[in-house]
């Protein structure tokens, strides 16, 4: 009963290598975990932190793995449930969302390019549509993040979809 | 309105990824001639001139300064609040990455001040592109004696670690920054113990926001005393402010104290979009205050401001037209404090739920007047009762918002 | 902390206009119980460090723009409290109300309806139902494991459960996740308990104000044992039951009610009621002469106790390479059940198949070692139903049974009688007391000059002593919580442990202070608990395990020797690793 579920190593030498090397770029200090997820989460193209990849933290890092899920679901950047390839934030602050010509435009023209609405994933995961806080672009708007990159001044159909046309 | 540039200075006039081409603009200077004072001349120095938090807090920094340097303690942390999450605030990202070089400066003449032997800079997740633009900045200081041991020969260490945060708002309230700096879930703790005695790590922390910082150095070079010159009574000197919203020109402006509100929003950020009435301005970001229109020939002051009944807070000044109803606006305001509570105390977990679920009701036309008793309640609850100031202010701009549009808040009052 | 010491200095202040003077360093909420006000409060418990979360305990000081949790808020020399201003009723009952609206108000369906502090406080401001839109997420409870089930809707994130994990076991197998309204208490990645860091000690149930975790519910098995005609259903009780059962029924913390618990058993209809002290002196035989059999021929030392299951399962979650340390004996529970399906049922003339065992232990965690396979022999478990005293309080009250009123019986025999070594197996400090009180004279042939071994005793984390063997000192250690296991078990991982012997209760205080006591078990009564049973032990005649003439008996005509090749059939066992959910190289 208390006995484990799995006993295999769930991940794989290239991808712990790589963990190690951002664990050791911040010197395996377990206070730069949100950091190092931060970093980590981008390894995988869903952009999340899967369980096993939180148990080897925990394991490297000597913190107990609750602490670290804490994190994840604490943080809005961060996520414990695989994500798109592609997230587009889009703001959900006023500021952003009171320029409603430009905003709710934008939503509107990449719902229409992806044809899925907000909160929803495309057929072959690689675009989901979401709302997130103010990330401080307000003066770039109509703008969305995406891997947390801002794009910004999307205020024509042609410029939405020259940027979905430069993701692959 | 005065054309003056004390924040702003530098930007644009050194390459910022070299500390060469800062030290030739006379980048160091200040921290050249701060440790030929003494600490207590500094902070008196900044205290003569006001300088109130500039994260929206308002403690005079000082007296914070003069305080961090009398608590006991051979290992004392300096951290710089970088985590601007206010909507409607961008002033720090802008003054990170046009002049990270000067932050840096003005750390290294806190930590002298204080006696702090290191510092840490605490940056939001969504400024993650200016992280390596920091680092680098660290690097050469670390390369060129500015950080490190025995800085300047003057026989003080000081190093700086940066942290980056990941999405959350409340870690922007200090002992909220300080447990993400541990390590942990930002949620706040509750006080005593204080930063100052007892912050990151249980050490003794001094904290102060990325504009308070930056004031610092240009402050030592003000021989002729320009900074003191603006402004009056207590609102002395430069404010850096962020406007955005309905506006031509949405940006970030140095001003000096004193200039009007008017002046802000149509001679710098170029008016209303399509020459559109003023429904609204909320100041200092989505835990601020609203105003209408009446405010505009206010001067930009501390004093004046909170006369009118709102407050600088993070200096975010975002404007309304009257294409948003008022409601509306409180529906997406309430949105982001929804998202962004930390959830561990109940007045403010549970309160902004509930406010969320009437604000909807009013906008379907259903509210009754015990819901807007209730909801008034609850806002009163949250602000009088929460663990901190996330909590406290979640709701003013809802309170303001009663009192300046009371009209709105009518049973059944969809508008 | 009510206590005045000469020195101390006193801080003078007003509450209600009243004036209180009370030490530096005292927070509102105690000034206030000086006086006689109770601040209402939640996530506020007095084992805790005050987190000042629910916010219910805030009052209105003169001067401060806001309220301040009186849970948190040092007193200062001429603060002025209030308690029952409108703006601080309006907060309390408004935060109770915020409550209310996101917890599961099935109240008649919970474990801990009438003694749930949430419903305790709503009735206490006249609070019938939430005047708000109810907003609890549906969620159904999890109950995967024999100890603990958790109900979501219930919880009110206090974090007192988070707290005892964390700052009393030093497990932190829960953790708040998520923020704003869907925050929650849950482990990590939401897996069942059992999978995660958890020993499933329940001193998270113990701490928690309303039903959202609490002990699996066995009651209706045993209920149904009862009425079954062709059972035969014997009952064991732990030492530490009995100084703590009385406290349900309004009798005073600490309070010895043995005679009355047999009775009420005997009215619940038990066949037998036995004694796990009977057990407790046998597992002193067994785990007595092991350590000798160690000292003497150079066993692994330092030696580990293994009768507390929290800690048992901390051993093989975290240090499973250590497990050789461990006592092989079975704990006094598994080795009472081992005899009850094979000696009694030999002596009287009972087929085994028929025999059903049930014990009431202070513990979560012994439901799960009951559960263990290796408790048993050929797919007959040692203990079939175990009770934590918390399910017992119900079956009394369910039975109508007026406790407090009962006359007090004895155990039956021959599994009845247990000695006082025995009885103090329930206190931290006791195992080892006992069995060193059998080990000397052992070892040495000699009678112990004096019973008592003081500095085992008390409520310090870690306590060590020396006891000397004559051609040989013993060093001991007495640990618990197993926050301070850890630290031990560091010191054995690192070969730098210098003790032979160590004492490990995974609870606070021992059994008495366990994860299936009943709710209010503070540290408080822990100690009134712990003289209970030291004044027990005091008053019987029979004082040392190897004297009890019942488990002399139980060698002559059953055993033989203790580590004979029957007893370690039927009274030791072993450990195994337990791999954590993800193994890495």
């Amino acid at each position: 009963m208390l006995a484990a579920m799995t006993k295999e190593y769930p991940l794989s030498q290239e991808l712990r290598e790589k963990i190690d090397r951002i664990l050791d770029a911040h010197e395996r200090d377990y206070t730069q975990i949100v950091n190092i997820l931060m970093e980590v989460q981008d390894l995988n193209e869903k952009h999340y932190v899967p369980e096993p990849v939180a148990y080897y933290l925990a394991k490297k890092l000597e913190i107990p793995v609750a602490r670290i899920f804490d994190c994840i679901t604490f943080y809005g950047q961060l996520s414990e449930k695989p994500r798109a390839k592609y997230p587009i934030q889009v703001c959900n602050s006023p500021s952003c969302r009171v320029n409603a010509v430009n905003t709710v435009q934008m939503l509107e023209i990449l719902e229409d390019l992806l044809d899925i609405k907000l909160g929803e994933t495309t057929y072959d995961g690689r675009f989901t549509i979401e709302t997130t806080s103010c990330y401080g672009a307000c003066d770039r708007a109509p703008a969305v993040r995406i891997n947390g990159k801002v794009y910004d001044h999307l205020d024509s159909r042609e410029k939405i979809e020259a940027l979905l046309r430069s993701l692959q | 309105m005065r054309d003056i540039k004390f924040l702003t200075k530098n930007f644009g006039k050194y390459d910022t990824s070299s500390i060469d081409s800062y030290l030739s603009i006379g980048g160091f200077d200040a921290l050249k001639k701060a440790v030929t004072m003494e600490p207590t001349a500094i902070s008196d120095l900044i205290a003569s001139v006001k300088v109130k938090g500039r994260g929206g807090a308002e403690y005079d920094m000082g007296r914070k300064w003069s305080q961090a340097r009398d608590v006991k303690g051979d290992n004392k942390l300096l951290i710089c609040n970088a985590d601007e999450g206010e909507t409607t605030t961008f002033k720090d990202r802008e003054l990170i990455k046009n002049d990270p070089f000067n932050l840096l400066e003005a750390m290294i003449i806190g930590a002298y001040v204080v006696g702090a032997v290191e510092g840490f800079i605490y940056m939001r997740g969504e400024y993650a592109c200016y992280r390596p633009l920091l680092l680098d900045a660290m690097r050469q200081c670390r390369e060129k004696g500015f950080l490190g041991k025995n800085i300047l020969g003057k026989g003080f260490d000081f190093d700086i670690k940066l942290y980056s945060g990941a999405g959350a708002y409340v870690c922007g309230e200090g002992t909220a920054l300080i447990r993400s700096i541990e390590g942990k879930a930002g949620r706040p703790r509750m006080k005593p113990p204080f930063i100052k005695v007892s912050g990151a790590f249980a050490r003794p922390t001094c904290l102060n926001n990325v504009e308070s910082f930056s004031i610092v150095p240009h402050l030592l070079l003000d021989e002729k005393g320009e900074y003191a010159s603006c402004g009056s009574g207590n609102s002395i000197g430069t404010k850096m402010v962020s406007v955005a919203g309905n506006v031509n020109r949405p940006g970030v402006f140095e001003i000096p104290f004193g200039t009007t509100v008017r002046e802000i929003i149509y001679d710098l950020a170029g008016g209303v979009q399509h020459n559109h009435g003023i429904r609204l301005i909320q100041f200092g970001g989505a835990s601020g205050k609203i105003a209408d229109a009446s405010i505009l020939d206010t001067p930009y002051t501390y004093e004046a401001l909170r006369g009118a009944g709102v407050m600088v807070g993070s200096g975010g000044i975002l404007v309304i037209d009257e294409r948003t109803s008022v409601l509306d606006f409180l529906r997406m305001n309430q949105d982001f404090f929804s998202e962004e509570s930390c959830g561990q105390c109940t007045p403010c977990r549970e309160g902004n739920l509930h406010i969320k679920i009437i604000l909807d009701k009013m906008a379907e036309g259903k509210a009754t007047e015990e819901d807007l008793r209730v909801m008034e309640k609850i806002a009163r609850v949250m602000s009088m009762s929460s663990l901190c100031g996330l909590g406290e202010t979640a709701q003013n701009t809802l309170m303001s918002a009663m009192r300046v549009f009371p009209e709105v808040f009518q049973a059944g009052g969809a508008r | 902390m009510t206590e005045t010491k000469a020195n101390e200095q006193m801080v003078h202040l007003t509450i209600n206009n009243i004036p209180v003077e009370v030490p530096k360093g005292t927070k509102v909420m105690q000034a206030a119980a000086k006086i006689g006000i109770d601040i209402p409060h939640l996530c506020y418990h007095e084992d805790q460090r005050a987190k000042a979360r629910c916010r219910l305990c805030s009052v209105e000081v003169t001067g401060k723009r806001r309220l301040l949790a009186a849970c948190s808020t040092e007193v200062w020399e001429g603060m002025e409290v209030h308690t029952d201003t409108p703006i601080v009723r309006d907060t309390q009952v408004a935060i109770l109300q915020l409550m209310l609206a996101n917890h599961n108000q099935d109240c008649l369906n919970c474990a801990r309806n009438q003694n749930c502090d949430l419903q305790r406080l709503c009735s206490r401001f006249n609070i019938l139902h939430s005047n708000l839109p109810n907003v609890v997420k549906p969620e159904p409870r999890i109950s995967t494991n024999p100890s603990i089930v958790r109900d979501p809707s219930k919880c009110i994130r206090c974090g007192r459960c988070v707290r005892a994990c964390k700052d009393v076991q030093g497990i932190e197998a829960l953790t708040y996740a998520g923020r704003s309204s869907d925050i929650i208490v849950t482990t990590a990645f939401k897996k069942p308990m059992e999978t995660t860091d958890c020993v499933l000690c329940g001193q998270c149930s113990l701490v928690c104000p309303t039903g959202a975790i609490v002990e699996k519910d066995d009651t209706d098995a045993v209920l149904d044992a009862l009425q079954d005609p062709k059972k035969h259903v014997i009952v064991q009780v732990a030492p530490s039951v009995r100084v703590a059962l009385g406290d349900a029924f309004g009798m005073e913390p600490g309070e010895i009610v043995t005679g009355q618990m047999v009775t009420a058993l005997r009215l619940l209809g038990f066949d037998k009621v036995f004694d796990t002290n009977f057990g407790a002196d046998l597992t002193i035989m067994e785990e007595g002469s092991e350590f000798l059999s160690r000292l003497q021929n150079g066993g692994v030392l330092p030696m580990i106790t293994s009768c507390s299951p929290g800690w048992v399962n901390f051993m093989e979650k975290r240090f499973g390479d250590f497990t050789k340390h461990l006592s092989s004996a079975k704990s006094p529970m598994s080795m009472f059940g081992a005899i009850a399906k094979t000696y009694y049922p030999e002596k009287a003339g009972i087929d085994v198949k028929d025999i059903v065992t049930v014990s009431i232990m202070p513990c979560t965690a012994k439901k799960y070692e009951a559960s263990r396979p290796e408790m048993g022999r050929n797919g007959i478990p040692d203990v079939d139903i175990v009770l934590t005293t918390r399910e017992l309080i119900k079956l009394i009250k369910y039975v109508g049974i007026t406790f407090k009123q009962l006359p007090e019986s004895d155990f039956d025999s021959p599994l009845g009688t247990g000695s006082g070594a025995a009885a103090i197996f329930g206190v931290t400090g006791g195992v080892m007391e006992a069995a060193l009180r059998t080990v000397y004279e052992k070892f040495t042939g000699k009678t112990l000059p004096k019973l008592e071994f003081e500095d085992v005793r008390g409520f310090k984390g870690i306590k060590e002593a020396e006891v000397d063997l004559g051609t040989r000192k013993v060093k001991v250690a007495i640990v618990h919580t197993l926050k301070n296991a850890r630290v031990v078990m560091e010191q054995v991982q690192k070969g730098e442990s210098p003790y032979d012997f160590i004492e490990i209760m995974a609870c606070p205080g021992g059994c008495i202070g366990g994860g299936g006591q009943p709710i209010g078990t503070t540290n408080e009564i822990r100690k009134k608990r712990i003289e209970a049973l030291y004044q027990l032990d005091k008053s019987l005649p029979l004082r040392k395990s190897h004297e009890n003439p019942d488990i002399i008996t139980l060698y002559k005509d059953f055993l033989g020797e203790p580590l004979s090749e029957k007893a370690h059939e039927l009274l030791h066992t072993h450990y195994h690793k337990v791999a954590p959910l993800y193994e890495f190289d």
